[in-house]
């Protein structure tokens, strides 16, 4: 996940800090040292590095925190604080103009993913109920207009285009008017990727942009970039002042320092992160919350909105009634399954969770597989079985077995983690009960 | 007027990390009367810059203040022969080849790397040299999940004039590569290119499904040269050391291809690719015509960057 080893190495540096009763200028500048070389392998942009660090040093040399009781714990407060700041302060939203149709214009080098972020941004749109309209420009990459048409028809949302022999700049002029008649409100123009350097091609862009004048001018970028991250940036936002920036792979896993640079050298908010290949794995950019990530404090609000987004309340308060009185079945699991496979891969929504040292999390891997062969498995009982395990008796393990195209030892497997997990959560809800605490959730798994 | 060669390329190409890299240092050294620490900070704020790496910059620097003492350098003047040297022979303590393994015929050149890296346009390119060297050669679309990866290798094959083995979007990749070397056997191809899709090295379970295409070569063409070719993204900074640890790991690369180079990265994480984790690098885009993808020859880069 992006920001894992970035985040790793940040806590390293600063859990040194957190135990000492007090801290001289030494300990801090040793903590410095590492925290910068830290974000330089994190591709940080040099200059910003040296900013940061300097603004932290003198916050952290400052009679606040010396003389605090908890030093160490103040100083990474700061580093929160100065991070935070270094990717904007708050979320940003896009713009849509008063007088429909906004027009947004994509824009980036090759590769990062404008295509792709083009379909996923319609289709958050689409969401948020607007009418969008994809835009084909690109008409130098080979089959670049079909990518996007295959796009479109993912998300269901209607794509422009006139082939590729026509100048990008009458095809962005005559999609607003297409636009407008068919009262689309959102028109999204991707373009072809170009370098930066590239005059021609930068030309062109700032032709397109004239023609249609957008009202926000996105630039699309891989987290993975380096130190040039900033450079390609600056060009863009000189030749046409971008408005924004989507952040995409972030999923892999870069550490995501362009993210941290690009707030502080174009002044410009990231607006969207893109998190996976699907197309509905776009993502706000909470700056924020992406510092407490970074410093292994945990998301909890990025959670607990995707908890609430993924799951049905009524279900909730049902489930919870029946672990209480013991009468969870196979079903109910079934439905906490799908329940969780629609917050996305567990892998990302585990590191979320405050107190998962992103250490922890290495090497573990998440197989969605795993749970498809537990479906597969609870599908093939019957509603009998699933409701009363204990009638699942060695000749109708092995049926379920050859049901579901696993084997009996998966069968007994699941069988057994069954029994624990309700034992478990007969606990949970004790514990619950004790504490008076309401708790609609209950994994089985953690 | 003749073509100009890969070296007058590779300066074109690199024209940005030549000026970034060498001016920088020239500045450097020429503000400096004498050689002390803070010549060699800005130094290392030069490498660094250039993407070459922390661990790779603190190493240079190390042997170059190794050599200061040693050989009693007093001029700063001197500090950029030596930085030069020191580079040259952390990229060269490699043994390996730096060129593409093709020899003997038939051979398969397997080319994977995660999203947007330009996989699909080295293999359009590479075919096309190779058909102009008079190789009888065929391409696969391996890459069978990207809407319409298919299509921009097709239009690629009509370019090159290049036959292409394709089945429907969403079809196995292993199938497909399967049926390109049931061809290329067929055909007596001299060389067959697999495309593949992008993958993040971080998904275990796309990593996983190229092992299923490497059963299937280890098996259905035993015989063949193998490359198994990474390709890298010039603009990507120290996360492409990872990526080329996880691909080593999981697909044995032999090989790896730097893509647009033409850009203002400084392609610094060359250095550390060729000295960090000796895989060879062979291939440089440095433009995005048909026949701007180049050999890379290690003293040629060592000396676009310095002239």
């Amino acid at each position: 996940m992006a920001f894992e080893s970035l985040s790793e190495k940040l806590q390293n540096a600063l859990n040194k800090l957190k135990g000492k009763g007090k801290l001289n200028e030494k300990d801090v500048d040793a903590a410095m040292r590492e925290v910068r070389l830290a974000l330089l392998e994190a591709d940080v942009n040099f200059k910003v590095v040296k900013d940061f660090i300097n603004k932290v040093k003198e916050r952290s040399i400052g009679h606040e925190v010396m003389e605090s009781l908890t030093p160490g714990q103040q100083v990474i407060k700061i580093v929160n604080e100065e991070l935070t700041k270094l990717m904007g302060e708050r979320e940003s939203k896009i713009n849509f103009s008063s007088n429909p149709p906004t027009v947004i214009l994509m824009c980036g080098l090759q590769g990062a993913g404008k295509t792709t972020t083009a379909g996923k941004l319609a289709l958050n749109l689409k969401k948020q109920n607007k009418r969008p309209l994809l835009v084909a420009c690109d008409i130098y990459r080979p089959a670049a207009i079909k990518q996007l048409e295959v796009v479109g028809e993912r998300v269901d949302v209607p794509v422009f285009t006139m082939g590729d022999n026509i100048d990008p700049v009458n095809i962005a002029k005559a999609a607003l008017e297409h636009g407008k008649k068919h009262s689309n409100d959102v028109i999204i123009i991707d373009t072809a990727g170009r370098l930066h350097i590239d005059e021609e091609l930068m030309l062109e862009i700032e032709n397109i942009y004239n023609a249609v004048s957008p009202d926000e001018v996105l630039l699309v970028l891989d987290s993975m970039t380096g130190q040039d991250a900033v450079n390609v940036a600056e060009a863009f936002n000189t030749k046409l002042g971008i408005s924004g920036v989507v952040l995409t792979k972030l999923d892999g896993d870069s550490r995501g320092g362009a993210a941290l640079s690009l707030r502080a050298v174009t002044d410009k908010p990231i607006k969207f992160v893109g998190m996976g290949e699907k197309l509905d794995q776009l993502e706000s950019f909470h700056p924020d919350r992406m510092a407490s990530r970074i410093l292994g404090m945990g998301d909890v609000l990025s959670l607990i909105e995707k908890a609430q987004a993924s799951f049905d309340e009524k279900k909730a308060i049902e489930l919870e009634k029946k672990i209480r009185t013991q009468q969870f079945t196979f079903d109910d699991f079934l439905d906490q399954l799908e329940q969780m496979k629609s917050l996305g891969p567990i892998d990302q929504f585990i590191g979320m969770i405050p107190g998962i040292n992103s250490k922890a999390l290495k090497g573990l891997d998440f197989d969605e597989k795993d749970i498809n062969k537990i479906q597969a498995i609870i599908q093939s009982m019957t509603k009998k079985e699933r409701n009363d395990p204990e009638l699942i008796d060695s000749s109708r393990r092995k049926r379920i077995a050859s049901g579901s195209g696993t084997t009996v030892q998966d069968v007994n497997k699941l069988l057994k983690q069954f029994k624990e997990t309700k034992k478990m959560m007969k606990k949970f809800t004790d514990m619950e009960k004790n504490m008076r605490k309401k708790g609609k959730f209950g994994f089985p798994f953690f | 007027m003749s073509k100009p060669s890969f070296f007058e390329k590779l300066m074109g190409g690199l024209s940005k990390t030549r000026n970034e890299i060498s001016n920088k240092i020239d500045g450097i050294i020429n503000s400096y009367k004498k050689i002390d620490e803070e010549l060699f900070d800005e130094l290392e704020e030069v490498l660094v810059t250039a993407d070459v790496g922390v661990n790779t910059t603190m190493k240079l620097i190390d042997l170059i203040k190794l050599r200061i003492k040693n050989e009693k350098v007093k001029e700063p003047e001197e500090v950029k022969g030596l930085l030069k040297e020191e580079i040259r022979k952390i990229m060269t303590e490699l043994s390996c080849e730096n060129q593409i393994k093709i020899e003997p015929s038939p051979s398969i050149i397997l080319v994977v790397g995660v999203n947007g890296v330009g996989k699909t346009t080295t293999i359009g390119k590479l075919a096309n040299n190779y058909k102009n060297q008079g190789k009888k050669v065929l391409m696969v679309a391996g890459d069978t999940f990207r809407a319409a990866a298919i299509e921009q290798l097709e239009e690629w094959s009509k370019r090159a004039g290049v036959d292409l083995i394709s089945h429907k979007e969403g079809a196995d990749p292993a199938a497909v590569v399967y049926d390109g070397i049931q061809a290329a056997k067929a055909r007596k191809t001299d060389i067959l290119i697999c495309d593949t899709a992008g993958r993040l090295h971080n998904k275990s379970n796309l990593m996983n499904e190229l092992n299923k295409i490497f059963r299937v070569i280890d098996k259905e063409y035993e015989d063949a040269t193998k490359e198994i070719l990474l390709v890298l993204d010039a603009t990507t900074g120290q996360n492409a050391i990872n990526q080329a640890k996880v691909f080593k790991e999981v697909a044995n690369i032999t090989g790896i291809a730097i893509t647009k180079l033409d850009g203002t990265a400084k392609g610094g994480v060359i250095i550390a690719l060729q000295s960090e984790l000796k895989v060879p690098v062979k291939l440089v885009g440095v433009g995005e015509g048909i026949d701007d993808l180049q050999p890379f020859i290690i003293d040629d880069f060592v000396e676009a960057i310095f002239k």
